[in-house]
């Protein structure tokens, strides 16, 4: 329901401009990166955008995580046990 | 393209399809909403339908802003739109969508001053550009898209930029589910739930669907990786006779969601008593407005809008559709009367709308098969 | 099939912006409109350029229309593509082109330097491929009344003995190839209205490809068996165009699309299809899956064709459909587009 992608920051607000630049595939657009106030994205960081917002950002450490579970599926039922056991965040 | 050409790894891709193939139980038969139209949209654009087992059915939600829509909305709009001394604003998936008068881009053919926008901020940058105009940004979405309209509204606040003011037609998602799983006719087996929608709301307004429908859930991202993990997750959890929520798009999608962009919805709007959605009738807290403190920047406030009912055409059924009660190709006009070309429902509009996704590729089952 | 067969109804009450892009609209106006009007042998194949005989062989004639905004743009201009568009369209017809006609709508206000440029532009593209602009005319309608300037061209060509292009030519097993890197055009135009608060550095694609048909007719001669220039609508609308005449069905693999990194990211951005975004300097080719391989060859031969690619082929199928395969098997159907492409935010 809403398309976001992932981009690139490549310029941070400055105070000539609000916004940040970021950079998709050699493309960029400026967004306003107001909504991650709490943990400011740096120079490089990627962050998803929606709309001309930066929404969240993008964190390596669990898209690797996730790589490597994708990894494991189709493999032996003793990684599948492992898998089992990701539960991201405290929901449970 | 990072964190987008990862997840679309054929080899990981034909893996997660064994592992599929491997969970379900060929006994059972599943039936798994993904209640987000960009879901909708990735699995028809990646092929991924056909290369799941058949017992494994997948179900469109109600989650595309522009299907639910109903065309009063869009009447209203339109009227606004037919002053010369308003500039009508709104995203391009709009511009198609018929209201009883036609669409947006009819309304431009006949004169009206309709531009597409990328970003609310774009709309305000026109309204600073015209002065002596009036400004109408026509703001749909869910919770993703919501948080954007509500900094524009404060920025026009900031600025004092009188001239812009929001259509506001932000609709929330967890109410919808709610209507889902509370329609008789519907039985479910489990949920792909709404990355991006999570990125804002986070996870745990997806706890009622485990704690009072036993369902599980697996929030999730658009690749194709992304969709057949969470499917995965979903078939475990049916295996194992538990149910939870798990978040899949855990590198996007906190488990809180964006305590910032809260307190800006916060800020801005509040929720509306009901909703009109089309074809699923009025729901309850299901909809937002902006508060009396942004009243002069809201469209229903100082605007003349009348507020119009316009029933659907009685012969489409949208409602079940949207629902998942009905499969687009079994709702009567249905590739006769309503296509992409000559839509009659919303759903045959957008892209991620069920319908036009089912007219694209109908008849096209066999080409599994080929080559 | 069955959109072969059914005559096209035109439903619309008034023309819109969408029956000017080439896409499913636009063939609802000509198919529902000029079509049944105007209908003869020469029209009815809806080809490019219409081709008859004459004696000592067989002319080509085109005409086109340029209503750019625009007028410049990064990689190009209303002069330069209207010479070039003109001359493509002749040369996918498999005509030398002879002469070129131009007639100027100019709007009271355009400055003097606006179109003093153009008309450079046009004769520089006009020379580039040895092609005299032998006629025009010129008509001033009154300020706010035109975008500036539009030009409209007649093109005339002389089609090569050696070629056979035909839609009922069309075989299962026959390749489809492209001339390169999709989508540049008409995304540097969506980006230059500057609308959208995006920027990327997309040239368009503007530029004659006499020289390129002309390298594969040289080498394969009766063997290309359809050609056309992927201009609006984009590769998926001349796919579905194919698909329709020929009756058949075709596929395309998806990761062989050619589409240039910052073309690519701008789609993914805007929530558009590549394939269904328009071209100025692209064509698409079938030729027989013998000679494929060769034709393939002889076009990354030609400077300006490294990039052209097989992209999927004629396959036997109930449907005149077109459908994308990607490298783990999945299925999408390429649709033609309706309307114009419209950047999607869901």
């Amino acid at each position: 329901m809403c398309l976001a992608i992932p981009a690139q920051i490549s310029r941070l607000p400055a105070d000539d401009d609000p916004l940040a630049t970021t950079d998709i595939m050699g493309v960029r657009r400026r967004v306003n990166i107001d909504l991650l106030d709490a943990d400011p994205p740096e120079l490089g960081d990627w962050v998803l955008v929606h709309v001309g917002f930066a929404l969240s950002k993008i964190s390596a450490e669990q898209a690797d995580e996730q790589l490597r579970l994708l990894s494991l599926l189709g493999e032996a039922s003793a990684a599948q046990e492992e898998v089992e056991g990701y539960d991201c965040g405290d929901g449970e | 393209m990072k964190y987008v050409d990862e997840f679309r790894d054929p080899t990981m891709i034909a893996r997660a399809f064994e592992e599929i193939r491997t969970l379900a139980d060929p006994a059972r038969h599943y039936r798994i909403m993904e209640v987000c139209g960009g879901h909708t949209h990735a699995i028809f654009r990646f092929g991924l339908k056909d290369l799941l087992p058949p017992n494994v059915e997948l179900i469109h939600g109600p989650g595309c802003p522009v299907c639910v829509l109903p065309m009063g909305r869009i009447d209203d709009g339109l009227e606004l739109a037919g002053d010369p001394h308003v500039i009508f604003t709104a995203f391009g998936d709009m511009m198609r969508v018929p209201g009883s008068q036609g669409s947006p881009l009819e309304s431009k053919a006949r004169g009206a001053d309709v531009r597409i926008v990328y970003s609310p901020l774009d709309a305000l940058k026109i309204a600073e550009a015209n002065p002596d105009r009036q400004v109408v940004f026509f703001a749909i979405g869910f919770e993703t898209t919501a948080p954007s309209t509500a900094l524009t509204l404060l920025k026009a606040r900031a600025n004092r930029v009188r001239n812009f003011a929001v259509f506001c037609n932000h609709v929330t998602i967890i109410p919808a589910i709610r209507a889902i799983l509370d329609s008789p006719d519907m039985r479910l087996d489990g949920f792909i739930g709404p990355g991006h929608v999570s990125t804002v709301i986070g996870c745990r307004p997806y706890e009622f669907i485990v704690r009072d429908y036993g369902c599980p859930i697996a929030v999730s991202g658009f690749e194709p990786l992304d969709i057949l993990q969470s499917l995965v997750m979903v078939l475990r959890q049916l295996r194992d006779g538990i149910a939870k929520v798990e978040n899949q798009y855990a590198r996007v999608v906190p488990w809180e969601g964006n305590l910032a962009a809260l307190r800006v919805l916060a800020e801005v709007f509040e929720v509306r008593a009901h909703f009109e959605w089309r074809g699923m009738g009025f729901i309850s807290h299901s909809a937002l407005r902006l508060r009396g403190e942004f009243a002069e920047w809201d469209a229903e406030r100082t605007l003349p809008i009348r507020g119009v009912c316009v029933a659907d055409p009685k012969a489409a059924q949208c409602g079940e559709v949207l629902k998942g009660v009905l499969k687009p190709h079994q709702c009567k006009l249905f590739g006769k009367e309503c296509t992409p070309e000559q839509p009659i429902g919303a759903l045959m509009v957008s892209p991620e709308g069920a319908c036009a996704a089912h007219f694209k590729y109908r008849g096209a089952p066999q080409l599994v098969t080929l080559g | 099939m069955a959109t072969a067969q059914r005559p096209v109804q035109f439903h619309s009450k008034q023309i819109s912006m969408a029956h000017g892009a080439g896409g499913e609209a636009s063939r609802q106006l000509v198919e529902g409109v000029f079509l049944p009007a105007f209908a003869n042998s020469l029209l009815n194949p809806l080809a490019d350029a219409a081709t008859f005989l004459i004696p000592g062989g067989r002319l080509a004639i085109t005409s086109d229309s340029y209503v750019v905004h625009p007028l410049r743009f990064p990689g190009g201009s209303i002069g330069e593509l209207a010479v070039n568009g003109t001359v493509n369209d002749l040369a996918v017809s498999g005509a030398k082109p002879l002469a070129l006609t131009a007639a100027f709508i100019l709007e009271a206000g355009l400055p003097a330097d606006v179109l003093r440029e153009e008309v450079r532009a046009m004769a520089t593209a006009a020379e580039r491929v040895g092609l005299p602009i032998a006629t025009g005319d010129t008509k001033v309608v009154e300020h706010g009344r035109a975008d500036g300037l539009y030009i409209s061209t007649t093109g005339l060509g002389l089609v090569d003995p050696r070629v056979d292009l035909r839609p009922d030519r069309v075989e299962i097993g026959d390749c489809v190839l492209l001339s390169g890197p999709i989508g540049n055009h008409g995304m540097a135009i969506m980006l230059a209205r500057a609308e959208l608060d995006v920027e990327a550095d997309i040239l368009s694609d503007t530029r004659p490809l006499t020289h390129l048909v002309a390298a594969i007719v040289e080498h394969v001669g009766g063997e290309i068996k359809w050609m056309r220039d992927a201009t609006r609508g984009g590769v998926a609308t001349v796919l579905n165009e194919l698909a329709r005449d020929a009756q058949r069905m075709i596929s395309i693999e998806e990761e062989a699309v050619p589409v240039d990194s910052a073309v690519r990211g701008a789609c993914e951005l805007l929530g558009l299809d590549p394939l269904q975004v328009a071209n100025e300097g692209q064509f698409v080719a079938v030729v027989s899956a013998g000679m494929a391989s060769r034709a393939l060859e002889v076009l990354r031969g030609v400077p300006g064709g490294e990039q052209a690619c097989i992209l999927g082929e004629i396959i036997a199928g109930p449907y005149s459909r077109v459908v994308a395969r990607s490298a783990y098997g999945g299925t999408r159907v390429v649709d033609m587009l309706i309307g114009d492409p419209l950047p999607r935010i869901c």
